[in-house]
Protein backbone atom coordinates (compact mmCIF):
# COMPACT_ATOMS: atom_id res chain seq x y z
CA UNK A 1 0.00 0.00 0.00
CA UNK A 2 1.05 3.40 -1.05
CA UNK A 3 1.53 6.22 1.84
CA UNK A 4 -0.84 8.85 1.50
CA UNK A 5 1.27 12.29 0.37
CA UNK A 6 -0.31 14.25 3.14
CA UNK A 7 1.57 12.30 5.26
CA UNK A 8 4.51 13.20 3.58
CA UNK A 9 3.47 16.92 4.46
CA UNK A 10 3.03 16.38 7.59
CA UNK A 11 5.96 15.32 8.78
CA UNK A 12 8.24 18.00 7.11
CA UNK A 13 5.55 20.02 8.43
CA UNK A 14 6.61 18.41 11.77
CA UNK A 15 9.75 18.35 11.80
CA UNK A 16 9.93 22.21 10.87
CA UNK A 17 8.18 22.92 14.23
CA UNK A 18 11.08 21.49 15.82
CA UNK A 19 13.51 23.22 13.64
CA UNK A 20 11.89 26.23 14.28
CA UNK A 21 11.86 26.06 18.37
CA UNK A 22 15.54 24.93 18.45
CA UNK A 23 16.85 27.71 15.90
CA UNK A 24 14.35 30.56 17.70
CA UNK A 25 15.35 29.82 20.98
CA UNK A 26 19.17 30.39 19.71
CA UNK A 27 17.58 34.04 18.92
CA UNK A 28 19.17 36.75 20.78
CA UNK A 29 17.13 38.47 23.00
CA UNK A 30 18.40 41.82 21.50
CA UNK A 31 17.59 40.70 18.06
CA UNK A 32 13.72 39.42 19.19
CA UNK A 33 12.20 42.76 16.91
CA UNK A 34 13.69 41.95 13.61
CA UNK A 35 12.81 37.95 14.50
CA UNK A 36 9.00 39.26 14.05
CA UNK A 37 9.93 41.34 11.08
CA UNK A 38 11.80 38.66 9.18
CA UNK A 39 9.13 36.06 9.73
CA UNK A 40 6.14 37.78 8.96
CA UNK A 41 8.37 39.06 5.65
CA UNK A 42 9.14 34.85 5.14
CA UNK A 43 5.34 34.55 6.24
CA UNK A 44 4.64 36.16 2.94
CA UNK A 45 5.88 32.99 0.46
CA UNK A 46 1.94 32.55 0.54
CA UNK A 47 2.45 34.67 -2.21
CA UNK A 48 2.99 31.79 -4.63
CA UNK A 49 -0.24 30.64 -3.95
CA UNK A 50 -1.80 34.02 -4.31
CA UNK A 51 0.19 33.90 -7.68
CA UNK A 52 -1.57 30.71 -9.06
CA UNK A 53 -4.69 31.87 -8.37
CA UNK A 54 -3.93 35.34 -10.04
CA UNK A 55 -2.94 33.12 -13.03
CA UNK A 56 -5.80 30.82 -13.16
CA UNK A 57 -7.60 32.86 -15.13
CA UNK A 58 -7.86 32.12 -18.49
CA UNK A 59 -6.92 33.69 -21.87
CA UNK A 60 -10.06 35.47 -22.65
CA UNK A 61 -10.77 36.54 -19.25
CA UNK A 62 -7.76 37.62 -17.35
CA UNK A 63 -10.08 38.70 -14.27
CA UNK A 64 -12.37 36.93 -12.94
CA UNK A 65 -13.55 36.17 -9.06
CA UNK A 66 -11.54 34.20 -8.07
CA UNK A 67 -8.36 35.80 -10.11
CA UNK A 68 -9.08 39.11 -8.74
CA UNK A 69 -8.79 37.50 -4.92
CA UNK A 70 -5.52 35.84 -6.01
CA UNK A 71 -4.39 39.58 -7.51
CA UNK A 72 -5.30 41.14 -4.14
CA UNK A 73 -3.10 38.66 -2.44
CA UNK A 74 -0.07 39.18 -4.33
CA UNK A 75 -0.14 43.13 -3.91
CA UNK A 76 -0.65 42.27 0.11
CA UNK A 77 1.78 39.18 0.19
CA UNK A 78 4.82 41.81 -1.82
CA UNK A 79 3.82 44.61 0.37
CA UNK A 80 4.59 41.98 3.87
CA UNK A 81 7.65 40.99 1.48
CA UNK A 82 9.72 44.50 0.33
CA UNK A 83 8.56 45.80 3.73
CA UNK A 84 9.57 43.32 6.07
CA UNK A 85 12.78 42.27 4.43
CA UNK A 86 13.70 46.26 4.23
CA UNK A 87 12.92 47.19 7.26
CA UNK A 88 14.79 44.27 9.21
CA UNK A 89 17.68 45.17 6.94
CA UNK A 90 17.18 48.44 8.27
CA UNK A 91 16.97 47.79 11.78
CA UNK A 92 20.25 45.07 11.75
CA UNK A 93 22.18 47.64 9.82
CA UNK A 94 21.78 49.54 13.44
CA UNK A 95 23.40 46.97 15.20
CA UNK A 96 27.16 47.79 16.02
CA UNK A 97 29.94 46.81 18.38
CA UNK A 98 31.84 48.96 20.55
CA UNK A 99 34.78 50.66 18.90
CA UNK A 100 37.75 49.87 20.34
CA UNK A 101 39.37 53.09 20.18
CA UNK A 102 36.78 54.75 22.61
CA UNK B 1 7.67 24.95 -17.85
CA UNK B 2 10.00 23.04 -15.39
CA UNK B 3 8.66 19.62 -14.25
CA UNK B 4 6.66 19.39 -10.77
CA UNK B 5 9.64 17.30 -9.26
CA UNK B 6 12.41 20.08 -9.60
CA UNK B 7 9.95 23.07 -8.51
CA UNK B 8 9.40 20.75 -5.41
CA UNK B 9 13.25 20.78 -5.26
CA UNK B 10 13.41 24.21 -5.66
CA UNK B 11 10.92 25.30 -2.90
CA UNK B 12 12.63 22.53 -0.57
CA UNK B 13 15.69 24.61 -1.00
CA UNK B 14 13.68 28.03 -0.23
CA UNK B 15 12.34 26.07 2.88
CA UNK B 16 15.95 25.73 3.45
CA UNK B 17 17.21 29.39 2.99
CA UNK B 18 14.58 30.59 5.40
CA UNK B 19 15.04 28.52 7.89
CA UNK B 20 19.23 29.67 7.29
CA UNK B 21 17.65 33.66 7.98
CA UNK B 22 16.38 33.13 11.41
CA UNK B 23 19.34 31.02 12.24
CA UNK B 24 21.79 34.22 10.79
CA UNK B 25 19.74 36.41 14.08
CA UNK B 26 21.22 34.54 16.84
CA UNK B 27 24.16 36.75 16.66
CA UNK B 28 24.02 40.46 15.55
CA UNK B 29 27.50 39.87 13.03
CA UNK B 30 25.48 37.03 11.09
CA UNK B 31 22.51 38.58 11.07
CA UNK B 32 22.61 40.60 7.71
CA UNK B 33 23.93 37.81 6.52
CA UNK B 34 20.79 35.63 7.73
CA UNK B 35 18.59 38.60 6.03
CA UNK B 36 20.60 37.73 2.40
CA UNK B 37 19.58 34.03 2.39
CA UNK B 38 15.69 35.07 3.35
CA UNK B 39 15.71 37.79 0.24
CA UNK B 40 16.91 34.62 -1.46
CA UNK B 41 14.65 32.17 -0.21
CA UNK B 42 11.89 34.04 -1.67
CA UNK B 43 12.98 35.20 -4.43
CA UNK B 44 14.08 31.54 -5.28
CA UNK B 45 10.29 30.46 -4.81
CA UNK B 46 8.53 33.52 -6.65
CA UNK B 47 10.68 32.93 -9.51
CA UNK B 48 9.95 28.79 -9.86
CA UNK B 49 6.44 29.51 -9.19
CA UNK B 50 6.42 31.58 -12.40
CA UNK B 51 8.23 28.92 -14.48
CA UNK B 52 6.04 25.84 -12.78
CA UNK B 53 2.65 27.66 -14.11
CA UNK B 54 4.82 28.53 -17.85
CA UNK B 55 2.01 31.09 -18.68
CA UNK B 56 3.83 33.96 -19.81
CA UNK B 57 0.10 35.59 -20.96
CA UNK B 58 -0.95 38.85 -20.43
CA UNK B 59 -2.14 37.42 -17.03
CA UNK B 60 1.86 37.94 -16.37
CA UNK B 61 1.79 41.02 -16.73
CA UNK B 62 -0.62 41.88 -14.50
CA UNK B 63 1.14 39.43 -11.67
CA UNK B 64 4.16 42.02 -11.92
CA UNK B 65 1.90 45.11 -11.74
CA UNK B 66 0.02 43.94 -8.74
CA UNK B 67 3.65 42.52 -7.08
CA UNK B 68 5.22 46.05 -7.56
CA UNK B 69 2.21 48.12 -6.66
CA UNK B 70 2.69 46.25 -3.25
CA UNK B 71 6.36 46.29 -3.62
CA UNK B 72 6.40 49.70 -4.08
CA UNK B 73 4.09 50.60 -0.40
CA UNK B 74 6.06 48.09 1.10
CA UNK B 75 9.66 49.70 0.41
CA UNK B 76 8.41 53.17 1.05
CA UNK B 77 6.80 52.35 4.57
CA UNK B 78 9.97 50.27 5.40
CA UNK B 79 11.90 53.42 4.62
CA UNK B 80 9.77 56.03 6.24
CA UNK B 81 8.83 54.39 9.43
CA UNK B 82 10.60 55.51 12.59
CA UNK B 83 12.08 52.49 14.74
CA UNK B 84 9.50 54.16 17.63
CA UNK B 85 6.30 52.69 15.26
CA UNK B 86 8.14 49.26 15.08
CA UNK B 87 5.19 47.67 17.13
CA UNK B 88 2.40 49.48 15.32
CA UNK B 89 4.57 48.18 11.99
CA UNK B 90 4.58 44.52 12.80
CA UNK B 91 1.00 44.41 14.12
CA UNK B 92 0.04 45.92 10.53
CA UNK B 93 2.21 43.32 8.66
CA UNK B 94 1.00 40.73 10.70
CA UNK B 95 -3.09 41.65 9.62
CA UNK B 96 -1.84 41.47 5.77
CA UNK B 97 -0.33 37.55 5.94
CA UNK B 98 -3.56 37.33 7.65
CA UNK B 99 -5.66 38.43 4.56
CA UNK B 100 -3.55 37.30 2.05
CA UNK B 101 -4.10 33.99 3.63
CA UNK B 102 -7.97 34.44 3.74
CA UNK B 103 -7.71 35.77 -0.14
CA UNK B 104 -5.59 32.80 -1.66
CA UNK B 105 -8.45 30.26 0.01
CA UNK B 106 -10.67 32.36 -0.95
CA UNK B 107 -9.84 32.06 -4.63
CA UNK B 108 -8.70 28.24 -4.58
CA UNK B 109 -12.60 27.77 -2.81
CA UNK B 110 -13.70 29.40 -6.00
CA UNK B 111 -11.52 27.78 -8.40
CA UNK B 112 -10.29 24.49 -7.50
CA UNK B 113 -9.05 23.11 -10.39
CA UNK B 114 -6.36 25.68 -10.89
CA UNK B 115 -5.13 24.38 -7.32
CA UNK B 116 -5.18 20.69 -8.51
CA UNK B 117 -8.09 20.40 -5.63
CA UNK B 118 -10.99 18.94 -7.23
CA UNK B 119 -14.14 21.12 -8.92
CA UNK B 120 -16.52 23.70 -7.43
CA UNK B 121 -18.95 21.75 -4.92
CA UNK B 122 -17.01 19.05 -5.09
CA UNK B 123 -13.41 19.83 -3.66
CA UNK B 124 -11.14 17.05 -2.00
CA UNK B 125 -12.20 16.73 1.63
CA UNK B 126 -8.76 16.93 2.70
CA UNK B 127 -8.36 20.07 0.24
CA UNK B 128 -10.86 21.45 2.20
CA UNK B 129 -10.22 20.85 5.83
CA UNK B 130 -7.31 22.57 5.54
CA UNK B 131 -8.20 25.68 3.42
CA UNK B 132 -11.05 26.40 6.11
CA UNK B 133 -8.46 26.28 8.65
CA UNK B 134 -5.77 27.68 6.69
CA UNK B 135 -8.76 30.43 6.15
CA UNK B 136 -10.05 30.64 9.64
CA UNK B 137 -6.72 31.16 11.32
CA UNK B 138 -5.99 33.86 8.96
CA UNK B 139 -9.28 35.87 9.19
CA UNK B 140 -8.45 35.89 13.14
CA UNK B 141 -4.94 36.80 12.42
CA UNK B 142 -6.21 39.60 10.11
CA UNK B 143 -8.97 41.30 12.68
CA UNK B 144 -6.87 40.49 15.69
CA UNK B 145 -4.08 42.24 14.57
CA UNK B 146 -6.09 45.28 12.97
CA UNK B 147 -7.66 45.33 17.16
CA UNK B 148 -3.29 45.74 17.99
CA UNK B 149 -2.56 47.50 15.61
CA UNK B 150 -5.44 50.57 16.69
CA UNK B 151 -4.50 50.18 20.22
CA UNK B 152 -0.39 50.53 19.65
CA UNK B 153 -1.29 53.66 17.21
CA UNK B 154 -3.33 55.05 20.08
CA UNK B 155 -6.41 55.23 17.60
CA UNK B 156 -8.62 52.86 20.30
CA UNK B 157 -7.77 53.16 23.95
CA UNK B 158 -5.42 50.78 25.10
CA UNK B 159 -7.14 49.60 28.35
CA UNK B 160 -9.21 46.61 28.60
CA UNK B 161 -12.13 46.56 26.91
CA UNK B 162 -14.94 43.82 28.69
CA UNK B 163 -17.91 43.09 29.12
CA UNK B 164 -20.21 40.32 30.73
CA UNK B 165 -20.56 36.94 29.38
CA UNK B 166 -17.39 37.33 27.29
CA UNK B 167 -15.47 34.11 27.67
CA UNK B 168 -18.32 32.52 27.42
CA UNK B 169 -18.95 33.89 23.86
CA UNK B 170 -15.89 33.46 22.65
CA UNK B 171 -15.82 29.77 23.75
CA UNK B 172 -19.00 29.35 22.04
CA UNK B 173 -17.58 31.11 18.69
CA UNK B 174 -14.75 28.36 19.13
CA UNK B 175 -17.05 25.94 19.03
CA UNK B 176 -19.50 26.72 16.23
CA UNK B 177 -16.46 27.44 14.00
CA UNK B 178 -15.67 23.60 14.37
CA UNK B 179 -19.07 22.74 13.73
CA UNK B 180 -19.50 25.02 10.56
CA UNK B 181 -16.24 23.76 9.71
CA UNK B 182 -17.64 20.40 9.51
CA UNK B 183 -20.51 21.24 7.88
CA UNK B 184 -19.16 22.78 5.47
CA UNK B 185 -16.77 19.62 4.59
CA UNK B 186 -20.10 17.67 4.26
CA UNK B 187 -22.48 19.98 2.11
CA UNK B 188 -19.12 21.93 0.08
CA UNK B 189 -21.86 24.84 0.59
CA UNK B 190 -20.23 28.43 -0.37
CA UNK B 191 -22.74 29.82 1.99
CA UNK B 192 -21.03 27.90 4.90
CA UNK B 193 -17.52 28.82 3.72
CA UNK B 194 -18.61 32.80 4.19
CA UNK B 195 -19.96 32.28 7.49
CA UNK B 196 -16.64 30.74 8.61
CA UNK B 197 -14.73 33.31 7.61
CA UNK B 198 -17.30 36.32 9.12
CA UNK B 199 -17.16 34.04 12.12
CA UNK B 200 -13.11 34.29 12.12
CA UNK B 201 -12.75 37.87 11.53
CA UNK B 202 -15.30 38.53 14.58
CA UNK B 203 -14.06 36.23 17.03
CA UNK B 204 -10.14 37.95 16.21
CA UNK B 205 -11.88 40.89 17.01
CA UNK B 206 -13.37 39.61 20.55
CA UNK B 207 -9.76 38.03 21.22
CA UNK B 208 -7.94 41.07 21.26
CA UNK B 209 -10.44 43.76 22.47
CA UNK B 210 -9.94 42.54 26.33
CA UNK B 211 -6.24 43.05 25.91
CA UNK B 212 -4.59 46.05 27.76
CA UNK B 213 -1.72 47.76 26.03
CA UNK B 214 0.77 46.65 28.02
CA UNK B 215 0.02 43.17 27.72
CA UNK B 216 0.67 43.97 23.58
CA UNK B 217 4.22 42.19 23.59
CA UNK B 218 2.50 38.95 24.27
CA UNK B 219 -0.15 39.57 21.31
CA UNK B 220 2.23 40.40 19.13
CA UNK B 221 3.71 37.43 19.59
CA UNK B 222 0.67 35.50 19.90
CA UNK B 223 -0.23 37.30 16.66
CA UNK B 224 2.85 36.08 14.78
CA UNK B 225 2.68 32.53 15.60
CA UNK B 226 -1.23 32.75 14.23
CA UNK B 227 -0.42 34.11 10.75
CA UNK B 228 2.41 31.27 10.44
CA UNK B 229 -0.47 28.61 11.33
CA UNK B 230 -2.46 30.11 8.45
CA UNK B 231 0.53 29.90 6.17
CA UNK B 232 0.84 26.29 6.91
CA UNK B 233 -2.69 25.53 6.74
CA UNK B 234 -2.43 27.38 2.74
CA UNK B 235 1.01 25.50 2.69
CA UNK B 236 -0.79 21.97 2.55
CA UNK B 237 -3.63 23.35 0.62
CA UNK B 238 -1.52 23.97 -1.93
CA UNK B 239 1.11 21.31 -1.34
CA UNK B 240 4.13 23.16 -1.01
CA UNK B 241 6.66 22.31 0.57
CA UNK B 242 8.30 25.94 1.32
CA UNK B 243 4.97 27.25 2.46
CA UNK B 244 4.61 24.49 4.91
CA UNK B 245 8.07 24.83 6.49
CA UNK B 246 7.39 28.67 6.40
CA UNK B 247 4.51 28.02 8.50
CA UNK B 248 5.82 25.70 10.96
CA UNK B 249 8.93 28.14 11.97
CA UNK B 250 6.80 31.30 12.11
CA UNK B 251 4.33 29.05 14.01
CA UNK B 252 7.16 27.97 16.60
CA UNK B 253 8.86 31.68 16.66
CA UNK B 254 5.54 33.31 17.70
CA UNK B 255 4.46 30.84 20.17
CA UNK B 256 8.63 30.96 21.96
CA UNK B 257 8.16 34.78 21.92
CA UNK B 258 4.58 34.65 23.67
CA UNK B 259 5.97 31.60 26.01
CA UNK B 260 9.07 34.60 26.85
CA UNK B 261 7.16 37.62 27.32
CA UNK B 262 4.26 35.58 29.67
CA UNK B 263 7.68 34.21 31.36
CA UNK B 264 8.67 37.88 31.63
CA UNK B 265 5.27 38.71 33.27
CA UNK B 266 5.74 35.76 35.68
CA UNK B 267 1.91 35.26 34.17
CA UNK B 268 0.13 32.08 32.24
CA UNK B 269 -0.40 32.60 28.59
CA UNK B 270 -4.19 32.11 29.21
CA UNK B 271 -4.16 34.60 32.16
CA UNK B 272 -2.95 37.24 29.63
CA UNK B 273 -5.57 35.83 26.71
CA UNK B 274 -8.50 36.28 29.10
CA UNK B 275 -7.54 39.80 29.75
CA UNK B 276 -8.90 42.64 31.80
CA UNK B 277 -5.55 42.80 33.56
CA UNK B 278 -4.99 46.17 36.19
CA UNK B 279 -8.48 47.24 34.91
CA UNK B 280 -9.51 46.94 39.33
CA UNK B 281 -6.71 47.16 41.16
CA UNK B 282 -5.75 50.91 40.80
CA UNK B 283 -8.80 52.68 42.41
CA UNK B 284 -7.66 51.30 46.39
CA UNK B 285 -4.10 51.43 46.08
CA UNK B 286 -3.95 55.12 45.03
CA UNK B 287 -5.72 56.89 47.92
CA UNK B 288 -4.14 55.96 50.68
CA UNK B 289 -0.43 55.87 49.86
CA UNK B 290 0.16 59.67 47.78
CA UNK B 291 0.52 61.13 51.23
CA UNK B 292 4.25 59.37 51.72
CA UNK B 293 7.39 61.79 51.49
CA UNK B 294 9.22 61.67 48.16
CA UNK B 295 12.40 63.42 47.26
CA UNK B 296 12.57 64.86 43.92
CA UNK B 297 15.21 66.97 42.52
CA UNK B 298 16.00 68.85 39.17
CA UNK B 299 18.46 68.01 36.40
CA UNK B 300 21.16 69.36 38.39
CA UNK B 301 21.16 67.27 41.37
CA UNK B 302 21.06 64.18 39.14
CA UNK B 303 24.08 65.51 37.18
CA UNK B 304 25.57 66.29 40.27
CA UNK B 305 25.24 62.29 42.05
CA UNK B 306 26.07 60.67 37.75
CA UNK B 307 29.25 63.22 38.04
CA UNK B 308 30.32 61.61 41.02
CA UNK B 309 29.74 58.15 40.43
CA UNK B 310 31.97 55.69 39.07
CA UNK B 311 29.52 53.23 37.43
CA UNK B 312 25.74 53.91 35.71
CA UNK B 313 23.62 51.76 34.72
CA UNK B 314 20.58 53.05 32.41
CA UNK B 315 16.85 50.82 32.70
CA UNK B 316 14.57 51.92 29.79
CA UNK B 317 10.92 51.70 29.23
CA UNK B 318 8.25 52.42 27.02
CA UNK B 319 8.07 55.87 28.20
CA UNK B 320 11.14 56.16 26.86
CA UNK B 321 9.96 55.39 23.38
CA UNK B 322 6.80 57.68 24.18
CA UNK B 323 8.97 60.43 24.97
CA UNK B 324 11.81 59.90 21.50
CA UNK B 325 14.14 60.28 24.29
CA UNK B 326 16.94 57.54 22.92
CA UNK B 327 18.87 60.25 20.88
CA UNK B 328 19.10 62.24 24.08
CA UNK B 329 20.17 59.73 26.36
CA UNK B 330 23.14 58.55 23.85
CA UNK B 331 24.32 62.19 24.73
CA UNK B 332 23.73 62.00 27.90
CA UNK B 333 26.06 58.59 28.38
CA UNK B 334 28.62 59.94 25.69
CA UNK B 335 29.13 62.89 28.43
CA UNK B 336 29.71 60.64 31.23
CA UNK B 337 32.18 58.36 29.28
CA UNK B 338 33.95 61.09 28.70
CA UNK B 339 34.40 61.39 32.33
CA UNK B 340 34.82 57.97 32.80
CA UNK B 341 32.36 56.76 34.60
CA UNK B 342 31.14 52.99 33.48
CA UNK B 343 27.67 53.02 31.74
CA UNK B 344 25.67 50.29 30.84
CA UNK B 345 21.69 49.45 29.94
CA UNK B 346 19.34 47.04 31.40
CA UNK B 347 16.38 45.79 29.48
CA UNK B 348 13.68 43.75 31.08
CA UNK B 349 12.13 41.35 29.00
CA UNK B 350 8.85 42.88 28.34
CA UNK B 351 10.23 46.78 28.01
CA UNK B 352 8.27 48.54 25.56
CA UNK B 353 5.50 47.25 23.58
CA UNK B 354 7.34 44.21 21.38
CA UNK B 355 10.07 41.89 22.21
CA UNK B 356 13.02 43.25 21.70
CA UNK B 357 11.76 47.02 21.10
CA UNK B 358 14.28 49.09 23.58
CA UNK B 359 17.37 46.90 21.58
CA UNK B 360 16.73 48.42 18.60
CA UNK B 361 15.74 51.90 19.39
CA UNK B 362 19.21 51.93 21.80
CA UNK B 363 20.31 50.53 18.51
CA UNK B 364 19.13 53.17 16.19
CA UNK B 365 20.67 55.73 19.26
CA UNK B 366 24.01 53.89 18.14
CA UNK B 367 24.51 52.63 21.21
CA UNK B 368 26.80 49.86 20.76
CA UNK B 369 25.12 46.08 21.32
CA UNK B 370 27.43 45.11 23.66
CA UNK B 371 26.57 47.70 26.28
CA UNK B 372 22.88 46.55 26.57
CA UNK B 373 22.59 43.85 28.70
CA UNK B 374 19.54 41.56 29.53
CA UNK B 375 17.57 41.00 32.66
CA UNK B 376 19.53 38.25 33.80
CA UNK B 377 23.43 39.19 32.70
CA UNK B 378 23.47 42.01 34.96
CA UNK B 379 20.66 42.01 37.69
CA UNK B 380 23.62 41.05 39.98
CA UNK B 381 25.67 44.29 39.10
CA UNK B 382 23.36 46.44 40.58
CA UNK B 383 24.80 46.28 43.98
CA UNK B 384 27.66 47.35 42.63
CA UNK B 385 26.67 50.66 40.73
CA UNK B 386 26.71 53.87 41.81
CA UNK B 387 23.37 55.13 40.15
CA UNK B 388 20.37 53.91 38.34
CA UNK B 389 18.81 55.68 35.80
CA UNK B 390 15.53 54.33 35.10
CA UNK B 391 14.04 56.67 32.02
CA UNK B 392 10.03 55.56 31.20
CA UNK B 393 10.22 51.73 32.83
CA UNK B 394 8.36 51.39 36.20
CA UNK B 395 6.50 48.04 36.75
CA UNK B 396 9.76 46.43 36.07
CA UNK B 397 11.65 47.89 38.58
CA UNK B 398 8.96 47.44 41.24
CA UNK B 399 10.76 45.62 44.57
CA UNK B 400 6.82 44.89 45.66
CA UNK B 401 7.10 41.48 43.13
CA UNK B 402 9.72 39.91 45.35
CA UNK B 403 8.55 41.05 48.88
CA UNK B 404 4.15 40.69 48.56
CA UNK B 405 2.71 37.61 48.18
CA UNK B 406 -0.69 39.93 48.07
CA UNK B 407 0.59 41.91 44.74
CA UNK B 408 -0.62 41.16 41.17
CA UNK B 409 3.04 41.18 40.14
CA UNK B 410 4.50 38.79 42.74
CA UNK B 411 6.78 36.50 41.63
CA UNK B 412 7.38 38.70 38.14
CA UNK B 413 11.16 38.91 37.65
CA UNK B 414 12.42 42.74 38.09
CA UNK B 415 15.80 44.79 37.35
CA UNK B 416 17.05 44.96 41.36
CA UNK B 417 17.32 48.74 40.80
CA UNK B 418 16.48 49.64 44.40
CA UNK B 419 20.25 47.64 45.21
CA UNK B 420 22.10 50.69 43.65
CA UNK B 421 23.51 53.18 46.03
CA UNK B 422 21.00 55.84 44.47
CA UNK B 423 18.32 55.69 41.90
CA UNK B 424 17.37 58.45 39.67
CA UNK B 425 13.67 57.84 38.30
CA UNK B 426 12.55 59.99 35.19
CA UNK B 427 9.05 59.88 35.69
CA UNK B 428 6.26 62.61 34.52
CA UNK B 429 4.43 61.88 37.68
CA UNK B 430 3.91 59.36 40.51
CA UNK B 431 0.83 57.57 38.78
CA UNK B 432 1.06 53.99 38.80
CA UNK B 433 1.83 52.05 36.01
CA UNK B 434 0.22 49.55 33.80
CA UNK B 435 -0.46 47.03 36.55
CA UNK B 436 -1.92 50.06 38.48
CA UNK B 437 -0.20 49.62 41.44
CA UNK B 438 1.70 51.80 43.73
CA UNK B 439 5.77 51.37 42.98
CA UNK B 440 7.65 50.99 46.73
CA UNK B 441 10.81 52.69 45.39
CA UNK B 442 9.51 56.32 44.96
CA UNK B 443 9.27 56.38 48.53
CA UNK B 444 12.63 54.82 49.46
CA UNK B 445 15.35 56.85 50.93
CA UNK B 446 17.96 56.52 47.79
CA UNK B 447 15.36 57.28 45.09
CA UNK B 448 15.33 60.64 43.92
CA UNK B 449 12.22 61.47 41.27
CA UNK B 450 13.29 63.72 38.31
CA UNK B 451 9.33 64.73 37.33
CA UNK B 452 9.64 65.97 33.91
CA UNK B 453 9.80 64.82 30.00
CA UNK B 454 12.49 61.80 29.39
CA UNK B 455 13.65 63.71 26.41
CA UNK B 456 14.10 67.08 28.30
CA UNK B 457 15.23 66.15 31.54
CA UNK B 458 18.10 64.14 30.07
CA UNK B 459 19.10 66.84 27.70
CA UNK B 460 18.76 69.24 31.02
CA UNK B 461 21.11 66.84 32.91
CA UNK B 462 23.67 66.98 29.95
CA UNK B 463 24.25 70.57 30.23
CA UNK B 464 24.66 69.88 33.54
CA UNK B 465 27.35 67.79 33.19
Amino acid sequence: MEIDPFIFRLSIFILSVFIGYYVVWSVTPSLHTPLMSVTNAISSVIIVGAIIAGLAGNSESIFNTSSIFGFLAISLAAVNIFGGFLVTQRMLAMYKKKKKDK
Amino acid sequence: MISVNLSAVFYLISGVLFILALRGLSSPETSRQGNFFGILGMVIAITVTFLSIGNFSSGFVYVLIFLLIGGLIGAFIAYKIPMTAMPELVAGFHSLVGLAAVFVAISAFLNPEAFNLGYPGDIKLGSLIEMSIGAAVGAITFSGSIIAFLKLQGIMSGSPITFKGQHPLNALMLISIVVVTYFLCSTQSSNLFWILLSISFLIGFLLIIPIGGADMPVVISMLNSYSGWAAAGIGFTLENTALIITGALVGSSGAILSYIMCKGMNRSFFNVILGGFGATEQSASSSNKEQKPVKSGNAEDAAFLMKNASSVIIVPGYGMAVAQAQHALREMVDTLKKNDIKVSYAIHPVAGRMPGHMNVLLAEANVPYDEVFELEEINNDFANADVAFVIGANDVTNPVAKTDPQSPIYGMPVLDVEKCKSVLFVKRSLSPGYAGIDNDLFYRENTLMLFADAKKMTEDITKNL
